[in-house]
């Protein structure tokens, strides 16, 4: 539930990078996202630039969450969304500010700043975020609705780098949606999220930069469903010690008793 | 169909190709271009003239490797100067990974270690422990090569009209073959432009002999050789129709990108920076569609001088009611009164 949006698939998908948009739209499909995002930096430009694949992608049906994706200031940040509430008619904003041009590591000051002017004109905030708490509290504060910690740098398919401060931040945000933002690079990876009780998984590279885009999509499409049902249905936690599972008859029972 | 008089629109690489090819089955053709010089306004003016088709396999369909292999061979007979030396692809030690994602991807390659390098491009010397080589490719000068498909055209006696401005619909021929790039979009509503930057400069200091490409995870760019030390630097891949001059971002991409390949490109001169739009249908690939007279070719994308040979072959097969592949040309006919059929 995004924004008081209930949505069937819990796999977000970037649009960016795919070899071709038909394997793009073809990704989408096997993937059963109901949500992708579009960059709107660079595909942008004046007047009707990017028109054609645009209009390809709202073709597609799905509900479209535009991002600020290479934007380095506030205000780049704020222009960027303002631009892209009029092309796709949307108040969703995936925000992205980026502090470092190698690492694409979130300026997580002007995040929160950019999610506080963004927020009180009325747009529905998902910040691209470390998953530092504090940081996360203040977008809570400037009226975000949503959190996307990172799990890795963009680009990186590391997986969850940090699962004890990812875990941490659940257990801090029990009611706000959080979404796993970037630097996955398998399925499993995706399935972790899901198991630690996150609420979606947002994936590009890891698809569109695959040998085979489309399977790979399903494949997350899997995990995700997988790693979601895994944690409804509350796993074991690890132990010290084999315990069997029937009672052990016949042998000596060491200690405790 | 021989005899038969077919009008080519367009004299960009596809327009010329198909032209000689079709001229070189003894078809009876003639060229149109609505611009006044010949090259400049086409986007094949903008190309890199790789003839690399296992490199791009690393991030294209196999048609690209299928298709694109014999234009080696095709160039190389038509025009002196394609040279045939392979290219080379390297990485920054940072990003060593990525070389080895672009080989599982691709074939026809060998790894190079740094005397290997350095024996094939001494400019390269010590600057990278590995590469990929492959050794089967090609590159040649677009404009150049323009130029000589251009001479072979007048050779043959096929005139190549400039500053005519003709609706395929309305040209008086038997046949048509409409190449008019992403002109044609009013004909072929799923044709999309997909805009590419690119520069030249020229190097005293570093000199190459085959194009080099550039991995990085997130700006993959390559150089590719000219004559006299001019390198071409490209090219961009932004999914807008904005044509209009370079950006800095852009530019600041590429340059960074020449660079980092070597420090030595810090001196050269910038002579050129340049944008413009690749035609692209939605797969990417290059199509040949035909509505009853008028046969359309088209959706080169990012590869004109690799691909152009095989669209050309495409058309003249459709004109000569060869046999063509369902799978890789849609013709999309019904109509009756098909030249083919009236030969049958």
């Amino acid at each position: 539930m995004f924004y008081g949006v209930k949505l069937g698939s819990r796999l977000l998908l970037g649009t960016a990078r795919y070899p071709s948009p038909a394997i793009l739209e073809a990704a989408i499909k096997a993937s059963k996202a109901e949500i992708v995002t579009v960059s709107l930096r660079r595909e942008s430009g004046k007047g009707k630039a990017g028109q054609s694949f645009w209009s390809f992608i709202q073709a597609t049906g799905l509900r479209v969450l535009p991002n600020t994706a290479g934007c380095h200031s506030v205000q780049e940040a704020v222009q960027t969304a303002h631009m892209a509430r009029e092309l796709f008619d949307t108040k969703w904003i995936k925000l992205e500010v980026i502090g470092d041009s190698d690492t694409l590591q979130p300026d997580v000051f002007g995040l929160v700043e950019a999610a506080r002017i963004l927020s009180e004109e009325g747009f529905k905030v998902f910040p691209y975020t470390t998953e530092d708490l504090i940081v996360c509290e203040r977008l809570v504060e400037a009226g975000c609705r949503v959190l996307m910690p990172w799990g890795a740098p963009i680009g990186s398919a590391r997986g969850l780098n940090n699962v004890y401060g990812l875990r941490a931040l659940r257990a801090h945000f029990p009611d706000i949606p959080l979404v796993i933002d970037a630097g996955l690079g398998v399925p499993s990876h995706a399935a972790a999220a899901m198991e630690l009780g996150y609420d979606a998984v947002l994936l590009n590279t890891a698809v569109a930069e695959a040998g085979d885009p489309v399977e790979m999509a399903r494949a997350f499409a899997l995990a995700i469903e997988a790693g979601r049902a895994a944690f409804i249905a509350r796993p074991l936690e690890p132990r010290d010690m084999a315990v069997p599972s029937t009672p052990v008859i016949g042998k000596a029972v060491l200690g405790g008793l | 169909m021989q005899g038969s008089s077919v009008i080519v629109v367009g004299a960009g690489v596809a327009g010329l190709c198909c032209a000689l090819e079709l001229s070189e089955r003894g078809l009876r053709v003639e060229v149109v271009e609505r611009a006044t010089t010949l090259g400049p306004a086409s986007c094949s003016w903008m190309a890199g003239g790789m003839l690399a088709p296992w490199c791009e396999r690393a991030t294209t369909e196999p048609e690209v490797v299928a298709w694109g292999a014999p234009s080696i061979a095709w160039w190389a007979e038509r025009f002196a100067g394609t040279v045939r030396r392979g290219s080379l692809v390297v990485t920054p030690p940072r990003d060593l990974p990525e070389l080895s994602r672009f080989a599982s991807r691709t074939e026809r390659y060998e790894w190079l270690d740094a005397d290997r390098i350095a024996e094939l491009e001494p400019d390269l010397a010590g600057r990278f422990r590995r590469a990929l080589y492959f050794p089967d490719e090609a590159h040649l000068e677009p404009r150049r090569a323009l130029a000589a498909l251009a001479d072979a055209l007048a050779a043959r006696g096929v005139p190549i009209r400039l500053g005519v401005e003709l609706v395929p619909e309305q040209a008086d021929a038997d046949l048509v073959v409409d190449c008019r790039g992403l002109t044609a979009r009013d004909a072929l509503p799923d044709l999309r432009g997909v805009r590419g930057e690119m520069l030249v400069v020229r190097s005293r200091d570093v000199r190459l002999s085959r194009p080099v490409r550039l991995l990085h995870p997130r700006f993959p760019l390559y150089i590719v050789p000219r004559a006299d030390g001019v390198c071409m630097i490209g090219a961009t891949m932004i999914e807008s129709e904005q044509r209009g001059p370079v950006t800095v971002r852009s530019a600041v991409d590429l340059l960074n990108a020449a660079f980092a390949l070597h420090s030595g490109f810090g001196e050269a001169e910038i002579v050129e920076l340049g944008a413009d739009l690749r035609p692209a249908f939605p797969d990417n690939l290059p199509h040949v569609r035909r509505e009853g007279r008028i046969i359309r070719a088209n959706g080169l994308y990012r590869h004109g001088f690799l691909l152009a040979p095989w669209l050309a072959r495409q058309v003249a097969d459709s004109v000569l009611g060869a046999h063509i592949d369902s799978e890789t040309v849609d013709t999309e006919t019904g109509d009756a009164d098909l030249p083919q059929r009236r030969r049958a």
